[in-house]
């Protein structure tokens, strides 16, 4: 900063009455000189422990350097050192706002590695859980992001409609916020009829509430003015740095893994893949907000078309049997022995499985050397990727546009430092 | 389509490729390690494959005596729909590999973290310092010597 002494006219009456004979007080004039800002890590804008270090000419961001690292708690080490089983309730902590979706892409590349396969039911009730955590991740982004610029009511309404979603999770498997409900070869609990009747009526509910949540932002003049052509980055920018999800969509490129690399059963159910071209936040917004509609699209299909039978396939091997028969039979308390203290000792290679998470593409790659613990695994966080869209976003912006790029983003502090 | 993209990099000369490995559908090309830039830029100009994102980057410590790490580089192609996972391997004595920041921007980070996780140094790369762990931090966290624990000291903590 220049020490140029300000012109004594220019100083406050304050300023003044500081001054005396021993102290003089300087000024540097903020118009003409760059100063570096500390955003975070404790702040609310940021959604978590981001931290962010700006450049700023006046209320102009010159350039923008995020600090990543703050909730690094090392679960690409544990993995190493824990079963395959073991693993799955720290799948939760990672992407705390859609745990279940991160239990199911976990276990799909564990199954993939593993080579086993998983009774059609399991695979239709891992869409119904995927689609509403979507679905769930979708209103904390979209709430959180009203907040930000200025409209507290929508965080308000979303977290109302996010509420039911987690009571339905409470019932599924008995957890509201760490499920840990998938499992290696289908899943924790059968679905109940009570989900069934309790998701039917949230869906009934939904259109409609999410409809005046629509129409609480989209005539908001603040709201739209701070949001759109605001952050806006170009579609090959967005390429080259491997983005994904809806930050991707929203500058008009079509990718979902759920239609380009079908994996459950998403080949049979019919849905479209959002996109909007202006690439801005705003435009990030209403991809987020249409896909949530999707979703309950989706939902509504999967619990149509959702077969009776097994939840679990029947692999003793390397399947944990169910719960019940643990406790009477003797062949499945010795195989629940086996799998729990020796792990299920997938054969030599490596496997890659990602799935189209709510935030963009989440994968795990997991290197195994045949015995019951992963020799490496690497966990593809979508966060982590589309934070590094931050600075070219924020290049140029102003000041009060920071929060609004940041939700637009919609990053997870647990998924991005792992 | 994984054996068109044998095929492709047949066609480079001298030929870069060391290995073919494939497992559960999985196309893994192990290349020489000095190739890495030239390999990377034909798949992403190349207009038949097009591998224009790159998803992810990482180190993997294998702890064999002779080329210890690999580092693996898991290809997006928008066009075709397809991965592709490129590979070198990196002895323990010389641990620089070239960076591809150049052919994919967003390799920047996924190099960082792995040079902080695992200590392996990108030449070339615009600003190579810590991911997560602090600037001071002196170990590589998920390199297999490295305990799980952590080493005591290795951060500094409040004296008594």
């Amino acid at each position: 900063m220049s020490a140029r002494p300000a012109d004594d006219s220019r100083k406050s009456k304050i300023l003044r009455a500081l001054e005396d004979t021993d102290t003089t007080v300087v000024i540097d004039d903020p118009l003409e000189s760059e100063m570096i800002l500390n955003m975070g890590p404790q702040h609310p804008a940021t959604h978590g422990v981001l931290r962010l270090l700006v450049r700023l000419d006046g209320e102009a961001v010159v350039a923008a350097v995020p600090e990543l690292g703050y909730l690094h708690r090392g679960y690409e080490k544990i993995a190493e050192g824990s079963s395959y089983h073991e693993f799955i309730p720290h799948t939760d902590r990672l992407d705390y706002l859609s745990p279940i979706s991160n239990n199911v892409a976990y276990v799909l590349a564990v199954e993939k590695l593993a080579g086993i396969e998983v009774p059609e039911r399991a695979k239709y009730i891992r869409v119904l859980v995927s689609e509403m955590s979507r679905i769930a991740s979708h209103l904390v982004a979209v709430g959180s992001m009203g907040m930000d610029v200025g409209a507290l009511t929508v965080l308000l309404w979303t977290f109302r409609e996010r509420e039911k979603i987690l009571d339905i999770y409470d019932v599924l498997c008995g957890a509201r916020f760490t499920t840990s409900y998938a499992r290696i070869g289908g899943l924790q609990q059968d679905w109940t009829k009570q989900c069934t009747d309790m998701l039917r009526q949230f869906l009934g509910e939904f259109r409609r509430d999410i409809d005046e949540v629509r129409k609480l932002l989209q005539s908001n003049r603040i709201f739209i003015d701070r949001c759109e052509g605001v952050g806006v980055i170009s579609k090959d920018d967005l390429i080259g740095l491997g983005i994904t999800g809806p930050i991707l969509r929203a500058s008009g490129v079509a990718r979902d893994l759920r239609r380009d690399r079908p994996y459950l059963v998403y080949d049979k159910l019919d849905f479209d893949v959002i996109t909007f071209t202006e690439s801005d936040s705003l435009a990030r917004f209403y991809v987020r907000l249409v896909e949530m509609q999707e979703s309950a699209h989706i939902l509504h299909q999967a619990l149509e078309k959702m077969p009776a039978g097994p939840f679990r396939t029947a692999e003793p091997k390397a399947v944990l049997p169910v719960k019940e028969r643990t406790y009477t039979r003797m062949e499945e308390l010795i195989h629940d022995f086996m799998i729990v203290n020796m792990g299920i000792n997938p054969p030599v290679g490596e496997a890659y499985h990602a799935v189209e998470s709510s935030k963009g593409e989440l994968g795990f790659f997991i290197v195994s050397d045949g015995t019951g613990q992963p020799w490496r695994m690497k966990i593809r966080s979508p966060s982590t990727n589309n934070l590094s869209a931050l600075a070219p976003m924020l290049k140029g912006a102003m000041i009060s546009d920071i929060v609004a790029i940041i939700g637009s983003i919609d990053p997870v502090m647990g998924e991005a430092d792992k | 389509m994984n054996d068109r993209i044998l095929e492709k990099l047949k066609t480079l000369s001298p030929d870069p490729v060391r290995e073919v490995y494939e497992f559960r559908g999985d196309l893994t090309v192990t290349v020489a390690k000095d190739d890495i830039v030239r390999v990377g830029t034909f798949l992403k100009t190349d207009e038949e494959l097009c591998f224009d994102m790159l998803i992810d980057l990482l180190g993997v410590d294998m702890f064999t005596p002779e080329n210890r790490f690999q580092v693996v580089y898991n290809l997006y192609s928008l066009k075709n729909k397809t991965y592709l996972r490129l590979k070198v391997l990196v002895d323990e004595q010389d641990l620089t590999v070239p960076t591809v920041t150049g052919v994919w921007p967003g390799a920047n980070w996924h190099e960082r973290e792995t040079y902080d996780m695992m200590g392996i140094e990108f030449a070339g790369h615009p600003d190579l310092r810590r991911f997560y762990m602090p600037d001071e931090f002196e170990y590589y966290p998920l390199r297999k010597d490295f305990p799980t624990m952590g080493i005591p000291d290795s951060l500094p903590l409040p004296r008594r």
